[in-house]
């Protein structure tokens, strides 16, 4: 064979393979899959173009759970920069803010997705630098033992994200209230995000994910916990269905935790105890020589 | 200049025994001194306060209500019958409570008033309702009681913008340690998450419960 022949060949396979490849609504398919697929960027939206998106995911969850589920695309507070600390001094690794998380966030049980991690280190032991010699699987009758320690990870909230840089379709951004959101519609799956992340917080729904109808959180956000489909990532968002609202709740992790090892607070505010901690305690930030910038604190009561 | 320095501590040392001596001894042998009637009226007011009102910046209004044992509460229910009995000793009632909190130093009237059942009582004497028992704790645990006071220790739900009354909730001490046996008590964490490498080897997903609580976990096919 020639090596034009080939390449003609190899062009047209490629050529057929790509249209297939490009997943067009059916002609029968309903108004509102077309409706998505020709859906705007949701920072190009103006706020009739976000009604119209939500009315249409409302209609879709409605469909889909039997349930009226919410969908807020309420935009950010003024004067607020959102931050976070956690007592790594009072934080016994019971795995409470997992769990909280999950349910407050509409993560699919079915794959698993969590978006905090619970890592566990022995006392002595070289951490900080190298996580990956951190126990995640950790399953003992009651915590905490002795001699370890327990360090939860989840989105940092940088100021300076790596995820949002590498993104293709700038599907992720910074918020300015300083949260790192994504719009789910708008990502195209190709996980560079997921490996520019340092901090392992990005979430990839491999399979079409599965919440119970009986647990699901019907207060959504669209940047936040609505539910999610296949091929899409998601991260921690301090739960931004909350903390946007004013007033606002406190995040689910920060409202379970037993032992009141995590903070949360307006960063721009010098009397909140995020404030306030950061002042008076030993604090530092997760891989700070990456210059990510985190707004999640970790500190040190003890 | 040593030995100089060394008197004066000896002196100081006992002045306050002195001091210290005299106090208990007025306590335990005579009753409290007729008050002048300026004395009184702060006492009664502060009792209507709340002696929180004395300590600035602790809002009151956050805080939960205490976790009593039922039907405990109002101690007078019992004890109003009873004549105190000051003597430090092995109780006959109340034998399910463990003091593991400084024991050898200390006994059920340290922090429990003698004479009004339902009110704790500060080493000054002050009474301090079971609502504001923080300024009991805050005794001793100071710099806790400082962090607790700004929001770095213990632990608030609720609205986390408000400081209206009602919209947060801030946890009392004894919400979450017994005052007669504070350590924290270990909890059974909650399942493993599941391996990446395993995504595939899962089948569905089963429940547990946890505290009342569905958690979702994954069922293996193997």
């Amino acid at each position: 064979m020639k090596r034009r022949d080939f390449l003609k060949g190899a062009t047209s396979v490629a050529v057929a393979l790509g249209l297939e490849g490009i997943a067009l609504p059916a002609k029968d398919a309903k108004a509102s899959v077309w409706e998505e697929f020709f859906q705007k960027y949701f920072r190009e939206m103006n706020q009739a173009e976000k009604d119209a998106v939500v009315k249409r995911l409302e209609a879709d969850y409605k469909k889909r759970f039997g349930k009226d589920i919410k969908v807020s695309t309420k935009g950010p507070l003024p004067n607020v920069l959102y931050g976070y600390g956690l007592d790594l001094s009072r934080c016994i690794g019971c795995r409470r803010c997992v769990y909280a998380c999950v349910t407050e966030n509409n993560l699919s049980r079915n794959p698993q997705i969590e978006y905090i991690t619970v890592l566990r280190f022995k006392n002595g032991e070289k951490w900080v630098d190298d996580l990956e010699e951190a126990e995640k699987y950790y399953n003992p009758e009651v915590v905490p033992e002795p001699e370890h320690f327990y360090m939860p990870v989840q989105c940092q909230q940088c100021e300076r994200p790596a995820c949002t840089k590498v993104c293709p379709t700038k599907a992720t951004w910074k918020e300015p209230d300083g949260i790192v959101v994504v719009d789910y519609n708008w990502c195209i799956g190709c996980r560079y995000c997921m490996a520019a992340c340092p901090y392992g917080a990005r979430k990839f729904n491999w399979g079409a994910p599965t919440i119970p109808v009986e647990q699901i959180n019907p207060n959504t956000h669209y940047l936040g916990n609505r539910p999610k489909h296949k091929g899409c990532v998601e991260k921690c968002t301090f739960c931004i269905q909350r903390v946007r609202e004013n007033p606002g709740r406190y995040p689910a992790c920060v409202e379970i935790c037993p032992v009141g090892a995590r903070k949360f607070g307006n960063l721009l505010d010098e009397k909140s105890e995020i404030r306030m901690l950061i002042e008076t305690k030993r604090v530092f930030r997760l891989k700070e020589s990456l210059n990510t910038n985190p707004k999640f604190y970790y500190f040190f009561s003890l | 200049m040593g030995i100089k320095r060394v008197s004066v501590y000896g002196l100081c040392s006992l002045v306050m025994l002195c001091v210290a001596f005299s106090a208990h001894t007025l306590m335990a042998e005579t009753p409290s001194p007729s008050p002048t009637p300026g004395q009184t009226q702060q006492a009664t007011q502060a009792v209507e306060q709340g002696n929180a009102e004395h300590h600035a910046a602790i809002p009151q209004y956050f805080t939960t209500k205490p976790p009593f044992t039922e039907g405990i509460f109002p101690c007078s229910t019992c004890h109003a019958t009873m004549k105190p009995d000051r003597t430090r000793r092995e109780l006959q009632f109340h034998t399910e409570i463990d003091l593991q909190h400084a024991t050898k130093q200390r006994w059920c009237l340290d922090c429990h008033d003698a004479d009004n059942r339902d009110r704790l009582k500060l080493a000054n004497g002050d009474e301090v309702t079971f609502e504001e028992s923080y300024l009991l704790c805050g005794q001793c645990h100071g710099n806790v009681f400082r962090d607790w006071k700004i929001g770095i220790h213990g632990k608030r739900i609720g609205l986390w913008n408000s400081d209206k009354p009602g919209d947060k909730q801030y946890f009392l001490c004894v919400s979450c340690h017994s005052p007669h046996s504070p350590k924290f008590k270990p909890l059974k964490p909650l399942p493993v998450p599941l391996k990446p490498k395993a995504i595939t080897e899962t089948k569905g997903t089963s429940t547990v419960d946890i505290e009342g609580k569905k958690i979702y976990i994954p069922v293996y096919s193997k």
